[in-house]
């Protein structure tokens, strides 16, 4: 007997067939295996009514950070996938800098075990680009992609290395992965805290320029363009790595890029006060460089939406400003965020989310999924497009509730999130 | 003392987000405790009753003493705490620090410490009163307050003095708390230093910018010479130490090529042939030393004021007639 499942009813938005309308969704042995008008249920078919609801393919989250191994009082690969879950997120991809950083193709493998022993959403390893995150040597990349690797980062720690960049971006293309870099230029950010601007000024916190990260992705972009790699960077905050992105795209350079909600959403402002609930890296910055992103995310500059979910325990946060660690928890605020705050201000349209957070996500890493097409995996995320809620870090399944949105009144919510045929989430 | 709501709140962070208004009391408050220190038994009952504790995360002499005997002639209880040899250096945090001073049931906590917004950070963890005394590169509204103090006693109101801050205002808490005073008080604000030690959007703070030393004489009635900290050097943000006293140090040979009477402050501890010359600082420009007298009485008013006390009834509580 087989497990199959029939999505009855919903509006199906599914930009990589240019599917839009009110469709059934036909799963079964953890696949695909119909989309279409009145689809007959197999009598042993589980049925969930999807009437009112947003079918798409399950959403995707490139950049995420699971503490495990070594932190695992912030998250564990487990409380991160169910938290992934439960913000709609069928797939995401662990960064690697964890305690071992993982640089070896045991650790890879560690990752993904306790990924699939989650039983949540897909949890993808990525392997360090060098070895312990130091900017030295090449990792073994090729015996991480065999254990499971779907791209190399040394995240948090860019590659202040040009040469070691370029091998990384030239030895990655026998694997077909993407080299992802995190942009900043650590000689110009020294004991930078915040965005670099009047608000630093005013509150007597040492800046980050801008400049930092354009000149970093104005050298990954140089560095793809003379090896034909494949470069994609990480969490994009300025106008002018935009533009940058922009051009090298129009000139043919092979780069992706990402936009964190946070980046689309707010500025530098929200620091006054000194939140460090509104610390990250890259920083919050300019109402400028929010329009810049937006108009980045709308016109394909920008690939992706990843969150960068960076959980860290209450009292790390609870300190002096300089003191606290950068980062924030994004997966169970992100659909909320995106569609009350870009899509419900109409800089995108609900296909370029679907497109953002799932077709390029699968497209960018060569990931299963990002579409509902037939005999592709049955990772389906159900929207609630009418839910109205308000953010409550409290009731995260995440293990850390450091976010900058509590309170937040959003309107849209995940419903249901299928993972290879299989009711992982709903609310 | 009646005890009824500070006119100031409950805490002082900064002078920013205080009016004009606070300011002046502050101010005005201060000039009937100028005359406390200068008796022979130099104390009156305004805090009996009261505990203080100063609480200094970075070496400091000056302020500390200064707050310290701005309590001792208040009559309150007062114990100080500094980062070596105690709890800190042993790991514990800040809020740790705080909860544990609180619970031994405290009403003032006077702190500095070396990130900028940990005054703030405190302050709204714990019910005492928190006074900073110095918090990163963000604030030190003492300092600006006794700054403020001795402009006015020496040049009569704020409003409309020209007043430059000179030397190294990226790292100073010193020159944000004198920008926000002197602007809510009407003076028009300068900087000048090297390029490298004046941080990003300071104009938009509304404050000129100076290029050269001579063109800053030459502009202000008054001159604030921040400290060169050695470290700069090292961090490269000036080249040398002779270099910085050719090109951005107060020279007598730079006031006196100026016919006007230009008055000189210096927050201390000063380097002497570095951002400030020794004919300088000795010499008739300068006032170093009534800013340190004026540092108790500011910090009595302050203390004064955030304990409940009326500008008004100031001159009363001094006498013991309504303590």
């Amino acid at each position: 007997m087989s497990d199959k499942t029939l999505l009855k009813g919903g509006r199906v938005l599914d930009p990589s067939q240019k599917l839009d309308g009110t469709l059934d969704v036909l799963l079964a042995d953890g696949l695909v295996v119909g989309v279409g008008k009145d689809l007959g249920a197999a009598e042993d078919a589980r049925v969930i009514d999807c009437s009112g609801l947003l079918v798409t393919p399950g959403l995707i989250d490139v950049h995420v950070h699971l503490r495990e191994p070594g932190q695992e009082h912030k998250e564990t690969i487990a409380s991160g996938a169910r938290s992934a879950a439960a913000g709609g997120f069928t797939a995401i991809c662990a960064m690697p800098n964890t305690d071992p950083a993982i640089d070896d193709p045991a650790a890879v493998a560690f990752v993904a075990a306790q990924g699939r022993r989650a039983g949540a959403a897909r949890v993808y390893p990525l392997g360090c680009i060098s070895v312990g995150r130091l900017g030295e040597r090449l990792a073994p990349v090729g015996e991480m992609v065999d254990a499971g690797a779907v791209a190399i980062t040394d995240d948090g720690s860019p590659i202040m290395n040009s040469g070691l960049m370029r091998l990384a971006l030239e030895y990655a293309q026998t694997f077909g992965i993407p080299v992802a870099d995190h942009p900043e230029d650590l000689s110009l950010v020294m004991e930078g805290q915040m965005n670099e601007g009047l608000v630093s000024t005013r509150l007597g916190l040492r800046g980050k320029p801008n400049a930092a990260e354009d000149i970093h992705i104005i050298r990954d972009i140089l560095l793809a363009e003379l090896t034909g790699g494949h470069i994609h960077l990480q969490h994009v905050s300025t106008r002018f790595g935009v533009d940058a992105i922009r051009q090298a795209k129009a000139r043919g350079v092979h780069v992706t890029a990402e936009a964190s909600p946070h980046h689309l959403v707010l500025t530098d402002e929200v620091v006054d006060g000194y939140r460090t609930e509104a610390k990250m890296n890259p920083p919050l910055r300019s109402a400028a460089d929010v329009a810049a992103v937006r108009a980045g995310l709308a016109d394909g500059s920008l690939d992706t939406i990843a969150t960068d979910h960076a959980p860290h325990h209450y009292d790390e946060k609870e300190a002096a400003f300089a003191d606290a660690p950068n980062g924030i928890v994004g997966l169970e605020t992100a659909v909320g965020l995106i569609l009350t705050r870009v899509v419900g201000e109409g800089v995108i349209d609900l296909a370029t989310m679907v497109e953002r957070m799932s077709c390029q996500p699968a497209r960018a890493f060569r990931l299963p999924g990002g579409t509902l097409r037939e005999g592709s995996v049955a990772d389906v995320t159900v929207l609630d497009l009418g839910a109205e809620w308000i953010v409550d870090s409290a009731a995260f399944l995440s293990k850390s509730r450091n976010t900058p949105f509590d309170g937040w009144k959003l309107k849209g919510a995940p419903r249901y999130t299928i993972v290879g045929g299989a009711l992982v989430w709903e609310r | 003392m009646n005890e009824s709501v500070s006119p100031l709140g409950k805490d002082l962070i900064g002078l920013e987000h205080l009016s004009s208004e606070q300011i002046l009391s502050i101010l005005d408050t201060a000039e009937p405790f100028k005359e406390i220190s200068e008796r022979r038994i130099k104390k009156v009952p305004v805090l009996r009753g009261k505990t203080i504790v100063n609480l200094f995360f970075e070496a400091s002499t000056r302020t500390r003493v200064s707050f310290e005997f701005a309590e001792k002639r208040l009559s309150a209880d007062t114990v100080n705490i500094s980062s070596s040899g105690s709890s800190v250096v042993k790991g514990e945090t800040l809020v740790d620090t705080a909860r544990n001073l609180e619970a031994m049931r405290i009403d003032m906590v006077v702190m500095r410490h070396g990130s900028s917004g940990a005054a703030r950070f405190l302050a709204e963890r714990i019910p005492s009163s928190v006074i900073n005394a110095g918090d990163g590169q963000h604030e030190h509204p003492t300092q600006g307050l006794l700054d403020l103090l001795t402009i006015r006693d020496h040049r009569g109101p704020i409003a409309g003095l020209k007043v430059c801050i000179v030397g190294d205002v990226l790292h100073s808490r010193v020159a944000r708390s004198n920008i926000f005073g002197l602007l809510k008080l009407g003076a028009e604000v300068a900087v000048c230093g090297p390029p490298t030690l004046l941080p990003v959007g300071i104009a938009e703070l509304g404050v000129k910018v100076i290029a050269r030393v001579e063109e800053a004489v030459e502009w202000a009635d008054v001159l604030n010479v921040l400290r060169l900290q050695l470290e700069r050097m090292h961090g490269g943000y000036v080249p040398s130490l002779r270099e910085y006293n050719r090109i951005w140090g107060v020279s007598r040979a730079r006031l006196d090529a100026v016919k006007k009477d230009v008055l000189v402050l210096h927050p201390g501890p000063m380097n002497r042939g570095v951002e400030i010359d020794s004919d300088v600082a000795d010499g008739p420009h300068s006032v170093i030393l009534n800013q340190v007298t004026n540092g108790v009485a500011v910090r009595m008013a302050v203390l004064y004021l955030l304990a409940g006390g009326q500008p008004e009834r100031a001159e009363a509580a001094k006498q013991g007639g309504d303590s």
